[in-house]
């Protein structure tokens, strides 16, 4: 079995970090840019700042216009994107490997130079606007989105598509301020996985993006999320449900335990939700939960979507299941959680977008790069006693539900209903 | 690499691509039946009857299948189309024996009745939750319109109505005509031990009667017309057209790929200079969607329902452009993307095994995916230029969903 050879990493003076994992059994590469430039720090009456930001980075810089800019990709094999988040701005692709540095050039010059064409700020606007048309009619991520909102609150609970009435007040002016503020070094992340050469990489990227003077930013003030529960009222055949209760970030010590007994709880079809609620009772099609992080608060959200006449079932299920982790997992259920563990480790393997993800990942949340090894070890090392004590002092509480669909359900008193 | 070929004397057909450097070795057991193979009151049962394949055999109950399946970790899973029914699974190499093992026994589903109606119920939320998903169900009329009382126009997850009224006696006739060893193949693809396979195989499925089962690839009568289905919740407009395309064993298929990534990509495509850079829509794109003996070239675009009309007009200069002249820029910008994508993709040994059942399913011969590189590369201007005639994109039927009822025909 391949193995990975030893990440490599490097920081300059001005706070850019460059990581890179050699997989030189692969043919292709792929690399992200990302500066710390998300939509939390979008301007309170600006939201969508950043993403239209991004938008108009890409419509050309330093010597290509946007026609210009996607040809030059493309004509390297690039998939390309460049796509705005919570903490970071993204821009990268993968490729075969032949093109990786050409590909860096030409991202490094639109990006230290771009143009904010005028000419194509309405169009650039349109586009944004868009974005926030489809997700209306994308009535599970709508109700996602709104889970996440009240959850994480103001600005952590942001999507970055923004709103409607921010797009259409924004200048151009406010964009390029955006961006003279945010695309700066200090903590910009480089990650690069694939076939590449280590010496070449790091020389290059010193050149491109080493010597960009920094200027941290000071994080946003924060607004703390609401609990209870919130209705959307909408004329759908299914109800949408999400459930939330506290989790915890990627970089605390506890986290692998919470997220052993959240795969026994969703992951594979003989976790617990998918037996008891659409395998037992057939009462959905899609059930689920997932752990979300963002730098020093994590969340579970449980989800699911079934039709009106099922809802109140499918909810109830679902609470009698997430309270049931308290009493613990089987050593069956944990090692069926490491299987698929590991093997979804050894999946990434054969993708470098998967391992440049996991580089960002890691380098952002905990400020190192595991290598698979240790990854493997931290998962591997669980055992039930050791979860089951987590558990039963762990706060299992569902502490705010969201439904979307033609009526409200009956979340009982646990949970106070609220209209925020 | 190393192709591999072996046939049963009942007819059950086992190939694989060998690369003992894998990380992964995938399986996967393709059955030639789907939604074409099915009579209108039947609608749905192929797809149906995937989703009771995992609810267990005489040895295993629905249980003991997904303990197993989760108990070897990987990635599993399965889906229907209009000609074919998937069961794929990648693990690490380890799992073989107990991945085929499974895999064999689950070819024989008990179909049990009262698994039969709790999954009906399962069913029946897919079904809902395709009407609450964008475009609402557009893209099944759009076929039953376009292709007519042809079988590709019968829709694969069925109405709530032919699951609802589809009986588990149904269900194990269809069953017996369809999943005969002729009709099926065990694939796998990555660090597989071929031998090692075809003994596991011979051992379980040897004993599965032999058997014929047909299909009638008739030819298809492709309808034009325009239609609106009207969905007042909505944000969005979504417009969707089909016109006749090449075949999945027409040689033209390399030549229109080439066509609609120039025309239609979702990227650097005229259409994405046309609608998407200019934020005129949110998403649009032009793909060929190949089947036996006929084949369809769907174009679509999403956005909001005050620009449908002119996005509209604009989608008909852009499909007409193909006849007014190909750029050689555009013909090497186009092969260079789909041959990366071809690359990028045979790096993942779960494609791997798609790119080999997909060639079985549609009885052609194996090529790797550098050999279907060469296939793009080889396609020069005059071919483009040729399907671009052979194949008019503007015609055909076009389906509007969303709130407006007004929009109309263009062209």
């Amino acid at each position: 079995m391949k193995t990975a050879s030893a990440t490599h990493h490097t920081t300059w003076d001005n706070g850019l970090t460059l990581v890179a994992e050699p997989m030189p059994w692969l043919q292709s590469a792929a690399f992200t840019i990302a500066y710390p430039a998300g939509c939390r720090f979008d301007p309170a009456d600006r939201l969508g700042t950043a993403n239209f930001t991004c938008e108009m980075v890409f419509r050309g810089g330093g010597p290509y216009d946007n026609r210009g800019l996607i040809e030059a990709l493309e004509e390297l094999g690039c998939d390309y994107y460049a796509t705005c988040g919570l903490y970071h701005t993204f821009f990268g692709g993968a490729l075969p490997a032949a093109g990786l540095n050409k590909a860096l050039r030409v991202y490094a010059q639109v990006l230290s130079a771009p143009h904010f064409p005028e000419n194509q700020l309405e169009d650039g606007r349109a586009a944004c606007i868009q974005e926030i048309q489809a997700l209306e009619d994308d009535l599970g991520g709508k109700t996602a989105l709104t889970a996440r909102q009240r959850y994480f609150g103001d600005p952590y609970g942001r999507h970055a598509d923004g709103d409607l009435e921010s797009i259409e007040a924004l200048t151009l002016a406010e964009l390029r301020r955006f961006y003279d503020t945010f695309y700066q070094p200090n903590g910009m992340l480089i990650a690069v996985a694939g076939r590449f050469d280590w010496s070449a990489l790091v020389e290059q990227v010193a050149e491109l993006f080493g010597t960009q003077p920094p200027r941290p930013p000071q994080p946003p003030a924060r607004q703390a999320g609401v609990r209870g529960y919130h209705h959307v009222a909408f004329p759908s055949n299914q109800t949408y449900i999400s459930i939330a209760w506290p989790g915890l970030p990627y970089r605390d010590p506890d986290f692998y335990r919470l997220r052993g007994a959240i795969g026994v709880l969703s992951d594979g079809m003989s976790s617990r939700l998918f037996r008891e609620v659409r395998e037992r009772r057939g009462l959905c099609y899609s059930v689920g939960a997932h752990c979300y992080s963002i730098l020093d608060q994590g969340a579970v959200f449980a989800y699911s979507a079934t039709t009106t006449e099922s809802a109140q079932q499918t909810l109830e299920v679902m609470l009698e299941q997430i309270r049931a982790l308290r009493e613990g997992i089987s050593e069956d259920e944990l090692r069926r959680m490491k299987v698929q563990f590991r093997s979804g480790l050894v999946m990434k393997q054969e993708s470098c977008r998967a391992r440049v993800n996991n580089l960002v990942g890691d380098l952002f949340h905990l400020g190192r790069i595991r290598s698979m090894e240790e990854i493997q070890q931290q998962v591997l090392q669980l055992t039930v006693a050791d979860i089951n004590r987590f558990l039963s002092e762990y706060p299992l509480n569902p502490e705010d539900i969201v439904t979307l669909g033609e009526q409200p359900l009956e979340v009982g008193r646990e949970v106070p209903s609220t209209s925020a | 690499m190393k192709y591999l070929r072996h046939q049963l004397d009942n007819g059950l057909t086992v190939l694989a691509e060998c690369n003992p450097e894998a990380y992964f070795a995938a399986f996967g057991v393709f059955v030639r039946t789907g939604a074409r193979d099915e009579s209108p009151p039947l609608g749905g049962v192929s797809h149906f009857l995937e989703h009771m394949v995992f609810k267990g055999t005489d040895r295993r109950s629905a249980d003991r299948v997904n303990l197993e399946l989760d108990e070897m970790g990987g990635s599993s899973n399965a889906r229907t189309s209009e000609e074919s029914t998937i069961y794929h699974a990648a693990v690490l190499p380890e799992f073989q024996n107990q991945m085929i093992d499974l895999m064999a026994d689950l070819m024989r589903p008990a179909l049990r009745d009262e698994d039969f109606e709790t999954e009906k119920k399962v069913i029946i939320e897919e079904i809902m939750m395709y009407q609450d998903l964008p475009p609402y169900g557009g893209h099944e009329l759009l076929m039953a319109e376009f292709f007519g009382d042809h079988p590709l126009g019968q829709s694969i997850l069925g109405t709530v109505q032919t699951v609802s009224d589809l009986t588990s006696a149904q269900m194990r006739r269809y069953f017996a005509e369809r999943y005969v060893p002729s009709n099926m193949a065990i694939v796998a693809a990555g660090n597989v031990d071929f031998e090692q396979l075809v003994r596991d195989v011979e051992n379980h499925c040897g004993q599965w009667p032999a058997g014929k089962s047909s299909r009638s690839i008739i030819p298809a009568m492709p309808r034009g017309g325009f239609s609106s289905l009207v969905k007042e919740n909505s944000t969005q407009q979504y417009v969707l057209q089909l016109a006749v395309g090449p075949a999945s064993t027409d040689e033209d298929r390399f030549a229109m790929r080439v066509l609609a990534t120039i025309l239609g990509d979702d990227s650097g495509s005229r259409l994405y200079w046309e609608l998407i850079d200019s934020g005129r829509v949110e998403s649009a794109g032009i793909g060929s969607c190949e089947y036996l003996g006929t084949g369809a070239v769907m174009s679509y675009f999403c956005c909001e329902p005050e620009r449908a009309q002119e996005n509209l007009e604009r989608l008909r200069n852009v499909q007409a452009s193909a006849l007014r002249g190909i750029q050689p820029r555009e013909l090497e910008l186009a092969k260079q993307k789909i041959i990366s994508q071809i690359l990028l993709a045979s790096e993942r040994t779960e494609a791997r095994l798609f790119n080999l059942g997909s060639q079985w399913l549609a009885d052609l011969p194996y090529k790797t995916p550098d050999q279907i590189a060469d296939c793009y590369r080889r396609v020069t201007l005059s071919d483009v230029r040729a399907v671009a005639e052979k194949y008019p994109l503007a015609t055909g039927f076009c389906l509007s969903v969303g709130p407006r009822d007004d929009l109309q025909p263009v062209g």
